[in-house]
């Protein structure tokens, strides 16, 4: 093993040079923590489970239809629709998972409304819509026909609700949430099954399932938002044929957009992956900023110290000395670089936890982010190390 | 003097190439995401009426019943009726606004959604809009619930091919507006005056319509986009009576004694209606009059994910920069020799300083060419993000200036500590050695 004595007193003489060396370390090293765990963090929200079986589902987001008409013309536009080669099924629906748009109540959990729930998603569909999404039941049972009632404006007729599991055990924590009731408004509804997930419009952290599922025939609040459930494959002609049907069944429809699930999930997650992009270009644009600096103060250290150099090859030393002497000087920098970066990185997470909801840094991202740095180190100090290691012993017998 | 230094800034530069190269990569690297996440920022957080906003402020009451620390961000139709009425401001305005179902005039055209505000008829005067052809409508269509209305000049050439269509009718949905004026180009950046409605950064309205008219027609269904109610509805058309909070209103101020004045007013409005019954408070009610640009910054209007982007941005400079120094210092420090015959031949220290800081300050100029055409780069990316600004992301003079004082005030401030390591060099020992 190397003596590291002779080289901390030489790095004592260029104490500045080796501490801004240090410093540029420890930022680099504070940074690229932290923008590897917001890295994660967006990854790991990316992958939020909706609840829906995503792969087979399109959707077309019209402007509606108003007044009485909304019904009969809705049924009639779905029976369209149904009638599209490969469709296996259509519903409407007033909003989807990761739409960005939702309809949110508190519950009254009794009578006189002086026990509120927490903010609630209202999600509403026509007949067979739960079908339509995918989404799976894991208790009780889906809504029977004849539930799909009428409606007022935005309120369901029927009493009948379905809610997530989330939401289930939030409301009744440890108890059987079929045949439990809440009001909203006066109105008092039943819950007659439980899915297992669906997401609101809008993550909300802890909250994001908390979504109660209500049933009632097209009305012109449930005229808008089309879904239809196909095979994978045939995604694009069943998206344009249905496009096309319902222009031309509807000649002053407006469809204000349309698309697969997965362009739906791809736009919710947009800003995410924008921001995972610049920040996974900011790390490697440090590293290599940081590797040229070692690399270049490397160069002139070696450049600075030929004559040393060459007196250590003349009284003995082996081109290995010499090349491990500069490898041990550059992990001794690094070393201080990420010690003290990790103090920094823990307190940017500090000040990132207050301003912007993250979670703390775990402590597996220390070993991580030293190794990760000690190897950015050794590689940009090898070029001038194997430089110095070759210079020949006679420098020493030069003057200058 | 200057120019000599120049002159030796550029030789010595020259002579270390590779060195020289990382030093204005690393300025460049640094400055050009400073640039790019600084022109955003810029963009989400300017002013969108520069003049003007200073007499513009969005007052807010607090008509419900649920504890809350903060009085509403939006009214009742009750109170932004009284206040209009009230008239206490220099101007004042409501603003609701929804996506609506345009046709034009050709017979058999598919209808566009547009959107379409619904305001009183100081909202053109005291946001200080533009017009091409016509005028805002008047008080007294706003009494008369006419169904007028004014386009965006966007509007106007689809339709009308931009000649004058001051007098023609657009339908709305199933109704017919008479068109009063159309607006010479306008888009506020951020779009203020409706940020619980179409947002911030929503592309530009297309129909200006008398709030009045837009609740004789409440099937247009102009109800905004945060409707936020607290009690049972009896109707979900009709919003006059019910416990809603769905409309935004402005006013303009223009003395600080008038300011003081609404305060009051505020206040005393919201001890008035609870005598009436409708308010409930005990002791103060909770009022705020925000100015246009407070209100901005208290809505959040610019993304936070756009402020951590500048702070990773600054944190990339910060490490270029140290890397900058420790190659100055470096490269100075290697000149002893002709530091010190320079010191010899009588040189003062302050000579030697400002020669190299010339150095230091030639590298920034060459990282702010860099750091420039990076920003751009950086720039054309943000255009091809799917973010809803991207398409106003572009460098504008003040931007362009921005980069280069960044880039040769960091390059100064970089060569600080190494010019003056490299003054402190004895100048007898270095002629000694050689």
């Amino acid at each position: 093993m190397m003596e590291f004595r002779p080289i901390l007193s030489a790095l004592r003489r260029h104490k500045l040079a080796a501490g801004l060396l240090v410093l540029e370390i420890a930022v680099a090293c504070a940074i690229l923590c932290n923008a590897v765990f917001m890295i994660r963090q967006r990854l790991a929200q990316m992958q939020v489970h909706t609840g829906l079986a995503e792969s087979g589902l399109v959707w077309l987001m019209t402007d509606g239809v108003s007044g009485d008409a909304a019904t009969p013309v809705t049924e009639r536009n779905l029976a369209a629709l149904r009638g599209i080669a490969g469709v296996q099924s259509v519903a409407t629906v007033v909003s989807l998972p990761l739409a960005n748009n939702d309809m949110n109540f508190n519950p009254s959990m009794d009578a006189d409304g002086t026990r509120r729930g927490p903010n609630v998603q209202l999600m509403l569909g026509s007949p067979g819509y739960l079908q339509t999404l995918g989404l799976k039941l894991v208790e009780g049972r889906d809504f029977d026909a004849d539930e799909y009632a009428g409606m007022d404006v935005w309120m369901p007729q029927s009493s009948s609700m379905i809610i997530t599991r989330a939401l289930a055990g939030r409301l009744w924590p440890e108890q059987d949430a079929l045949g439990r009731t809440f009001w909203i408004g006066n109105r008092r509804f039943r819950v007659i099954g439980v899915v297992d997930h669906m997401v609101r419009g809008e993550l909300r952290g802890t909250a994001s399932e908390y979504v109660a599922l209500f049933a009632a025939r097209p009305a012109s609040a449930l005229s808008a938002l089309y879904v239809l459930r196909t095979d994978p494959a045939s995604r694009g002609r069943v998206l344009r044929e249905a496009a096309d049907k319902l222009m031309a069944l509807n000649p002053q429809m407006l469809i204000n957009d349309k698309g697969t699930y997965a362009d739906l999930r791809d736009g919710y997650f947009a800003g995410d992956r924008a921001m995972a992009w610049l920040l996974a270009t900011v790390c490697v644009a440090l590293l290599v900023v940081t590797a040229l600096g070692i690399g270049g103060l490397a160069s002139f250290w070696v450049a600075q110290r030929r004559k040393q150099i060459g007196v250590r090859r003349a009284i003995g030393a082996t081109r290995r000395d010499i090349l491990r002497y500069f490898q041990a000087e550059n992990f001794l920098i690094v070393t201080g670089g990420v010690v003290l970066g990790m103090a920094l990185a823990y307190a940017i997470n500090l000040l990132l936890m207050t301003h912007y909801e993250l979670p703390r840094l775990p402590a597996s991202y220390f070993p991580t982010g030293a190794l990760a740095l000690w190897a950015i180190g050794q590689l940009a100090v090898l070029g001038p190390a194997l430089r110095a290691a070759a210079v020949p012993p006679v420098v020493a017998t030069r003057s200058v | 003097m200057f120019g000599y230094y120049l002159d030796l800034a550029w030789r010595s530069l020259k002579r270390t190439p590779i060195l020289t190269g990382l030093m204005v990569l690393a300025i460049g690297l640094g400055i050009g995401a400073c640039i790019t996440t600084l022109t955003v920022l810029h963009l989400l957080s300017g002013d969108p009426l520069p003049g003007k906003s200073g007499q513009l402020f969005y007052p807010q009451i607090m008509p419900d019943t649920r504890s809350k620390t903060e009085p509403e961000a939006e009214y009742t139709y009750i109170d932004a009726t009284n206040l209009l009425r009230e008239h206490r401001a220099d101007r004042q305005a409501i603003v609701v606004s929804a996506k609506l179902k345009v046709f034009g005039p050709q017979p058999g055209a598919r209808p566009m959604s547009l959107s379409t505000v619904a305001t009183t008829t100081d909202f053109f005067p005291m946001f200080d809009v533009p017009f091409r052809y016509g005028a805002g409508w008047t008080a007294a269509d706003d009494d008369a619930r006419a169904r007028v209305a004014v386009i965006s000049q966007a509007l106007n050439d689809k339709l009308f091919d931009g000649v004058d269509s001051v007098g023609k009718s657009i339908r709305l949905d199933k109704w017919d507006f008479r068109i009063v004026g159309v607006l010479q180009h306008w888009r506020p950046v951020p779009r203020f005056y409706d940020l619980y409605g179409q947002g911030g950064f929503a592309e530009s309205d297309g129909v200006f319509i008398p709030f009045a008219t837009s609740r004789d027609l409440a099937e247009l269904g102009i109800q905004g986009n945060s409707l936020d109610c607290w009690g049972q509805l009896a109707d979900q058309v009709h919003l006059e009576n019910q416990p809603c909070v769905w409309l935004q209103y402005w006013v303009e101020l223009d003395t600080p004694a008038r300011v003081a004045a609404y305060r009051d007013y505020l206040v005393h409005y919201s001890a008035q209606q609870r005598a009436l019954g409708r308010f409930q408070f005990k002791d103060k009610p909770l009022t705020a009059l925000r100015g246009l640009m407070d209100w901005l910054g208290h809505n959040e209007v610019v993304p936070s994910d756009v402020r951590l982007q500048t702070w990773v941005a600054f944190g990339f400079l910060l490490v270029c920069l140290i890397n900058t120094v420790g190659l100055l210092l470096a490269k100075f420090l290697r000149r002893s020799g002709e530091i010190g015959v320079r010191r010899a031949l009588g040189a003062s220290r302050g000579a030697v300083f400002a020669q190299l800081l010339t150095e230091a300050g030639l590298v920034g100029v060459a990282g702010g060419g860099v750091g420039l055409l990076l920003a751009l780069a950086g720039l054309w990316a943000v255009r091809r993000s799917p973010t809803n600004y991207a398409a106003l992301a572009h460098l504008d003079l003040g931007m362009f200036l921005t980069t280069f004082v960044l880039a040769i005030l960091a390059s100064l401030l970089a060569g600080l500590l190494p010019a003056w390591r490299a003054c402190l060099v004895p100048p007898a020992l270095q002629l000694k050695s050689h």
